[in-house]
């Protein structure tokens, strides 16, 4: 599904990722770990497009189509979606207002019928149930006031109704208390299938008790310097980076 | 030194230029070398305007031709007028004023509108618009000039104690325009609220200048305008509050705040709070900005193409100041019409 060779990244004139390699094949969840700095939100920005992260050798791709040759838009348009370590507030925009004009910029964009009001709020009532998010929230102007753990919530709840096939999540367990982690990680959990593909990308163990990956890799110096299963991460846990960030 | 003074005697001498202090970023002296002819009669049926279907009645000056020049509400009236300046005759000239009387504990809800189905004009409107006692009038103001067009519609206001006036300007200006609003506030808990929006494009420009007189003491005013500049537009807002002496306990805020989306156009803002009286809370803010990248990019990365992102948040900015209309339907008229703007 996700293959990336040699990916090498400057942000602001800096070289960041320094010959990442990385393959996800569809099914699978894989946990990105490393110390901060290491690269790790680089590499989801650089997989998502944005403005400043500029690829300077190497490539990306998702079943075989070069991602890095899309705008932000049609990579989402294609099933890539973030899951931000920060979500934007986003004043005058009722979520609900904002998640429809994206989910039908995509189907138009796939050539596919637009969502019915009614389609719609059923797709919106049911994915906010599953999250435990109050319908009347959605209403609001997206993410304004909201505390961490809503903004979370918000962002799986984005996941849920857009049905992603490739899933970055940066630092989703940041600002949750235990409570809020276990329903984004029951979310997230739910959208787990043979089609899709989950990057998960954290500095601690703690979401990978909830979320359990398949391969755990460890980036350090802006490249993949060690990959194991489920085990590698609990060694992190215990022994912390100081091993990897010498050998990077 | 007005436009209307000019336009009546076709003296081009008489036009305010950028040697006026409040007209320095509208200038129409050095604008206008000539003046075009005066416009003529247009009996010809009109459409139904952007406010058609609502409110009861009608006031329309057609080409400067007013058929009556003042409007009166009653005490215990409550009514809605659609006042229509239209012009229908390029390359001409005309002006007109109208007087309105609100009497005491009326209710008058106004939807005025200029509309150019012309091009190249010169026009100039001038209401005078008095609220008694209680009563409440709130002004909702649409101008939609033609291409090449020059128009200043000026509104003074005189409130008496524990009236209330509520106006919204929305604009897309014209070759030059000017919405002009002078308000003698007499405080006695009268309550104003001055608000406006402006979209530009091309080379259009829109000035929007509003001046408060607060004479006494406990008045409320409140002030929020927004602005969207692109292309090589001119968005101009100035905004002067005087609270004067023995004008205690008066509450003013004003806010301006413009997205500016291109590298030619250009916004000129003047906030300015004259404060004489004690006990007073007043204050002012204005941002000048484009749009916020990193809202751009989430929104995006949501799936939006960019101008479908860049639509959403502008409509958004812009949505705090319809969001203030009160007069539900007009609310619903001006939200349409911000979306068809931003649509380009």
């Amino acid at each position: 599904m996700l293959r990336i060779q040699n990916l090498h990244a400057d942000v602001g004139g800096k070289e960041i990722l320094k010959g990442l390699d990385l393959v996800v094949p569809a099914g699978e969840v894989h946990a990105i770990m490393g110390p901060n700095g290491a690269g790790k939100s680089t590499l989801s920005y650089v997989l998502t497009g944005r403005n400043g992260y500029e690829v300077t050798a190497g490539s990306a791709s998702l079943d075989g189509e070069d991602l890095l040759a899309l705008e932000p838009d049609e990579r989402a348009a294609r099933g890539v979606f973030l899951s931000f370590q920060y979500p934007l507030e986003i004043p005058g925009v009722p979520a609900l207002t904002f998640v429809r004009t994206a989910l039908n910029a995509q189907r138009r964009a796939r050539g596919e019928a637009e969502a019915t009001a009614p389609e719609f709020l059923k797709l919106a009532r049911e994915a906010a149930g599953a999250l435990k998010i109050d319908f009347d929230m959605l209403k609001r102007a997206l993410n304004v006031g909201f505390s961490g753990g809503e903004k979370k919530r918000m962002e799986i709840l984005q996941m849920a109704m857009l049905k992603p096939r490739l899933l970055i999540l940066d630092e989703t367990d940041s600002g949750l208390d235990i409570d809020a982690l276990k329903i984004v990680a029951d979310g997230v959990n739910a959208l787990r299938s043979p089609e899709r593909a989950m990057l998960v990308i954290t500095h601690y163990q703690r979401l990978l008790d909830h979320i359990r990956p398949d391969r755990v890799h460890v980036l350090s110096g802006g490249r993949i310097v060690a990959s194991g299963g489920p085990e590698l991460a609990l060694e992190l846990e215990r022994e912390g980076y100081d091993k990897y960030a010498r050998a990077a | 030194m007005t436009l209307a003074a000019a336009i009546r005697t076709g003296d081009v001498t008489l036009l305010p230029g950028k040697r006026e202090e409040d007209w320095r970023w509208t200038d129409l002296r050095g604008l206008l070398r000539a003046l075009p002819s005066a416009s003529e009669d247009d009996d010809a049926a009109l459409d139904p305007g952007p406010f058609g279907g609502l409110g009861d009645e009608e006031v329309a000056v057609v080409n400067g031709r007013v058929a009556t020049p003042s409007l009166t509400i009653l005490s215990g009236e409550r009514r809605t007028v659609r006042l229509r300046f239209v012009t229908t005759s390029s390359e001409t000239r005309h002006e007109a004023r109208l007087a309105i009387n609100v009497h005491a504990g009326a209710e008058l809800t106004l939807l005025e509108s200029h509309e150019g189905h012309a091009h190249g004009y010169i026009a100039a409107a001038t209401l005078d618009l008095r609220v008694a006692d209680g009563a409440k009038v709130e002004r909702i103001l649409l101008a939609g000039d033609g291409d090449g067009a020059v128009n200043v519609a000026c509104a003074s206001v005189v409130l008496s104690p524990r009236a209330r006036f509520a106006q919204t300007l929305l604009t897309d200006g014209a070759r030059r325009q000017r919405l002009e609003t002078r308000l003698d506030h007499p405080g006695g808990g009268a309550e104003v609220r001055l608000d406006g929006i402006y979209i530009l494009q091309g080379q259009r420009h829109a000035d929007l200048t509003t001046v408060v007189d607060h004479a006494g003491p406990d008045g409320v005013t409140t002030q929020l305008t927004k602005g969207v500049v692109d292309g090589q537009s001119r968005g101009v807002f100035q905004g002067r509050i005087v609270v004067a002496e023995g004008s205690d306990r008066t509450d003013a805020r004003m806010g301006h705040h413009a997205l500016i989306l291109s590298e030619r156009a250009e916004v000129d803002a003047k906030p300015e709070l004259e404060i004489y009286a004690d006990d007073v809370a007043c204050a002012h803010g204005n941002t000048v900005g484009a749009l916020d990248e990193e809202a751009l990019f989430y929104a995006r990365q949501r799936g939006m193409p960019e101008p479908v992102a860049r639509a959403l948040l502008t409509e958004a900015f812009l949505g705090e100041v319809v969001d203030r209309i009160g007069h539900e339907a007009a609310r619903e008229t001006a939200r349409a019409w911000v979306a068809r703007r931003l649509e380009g």
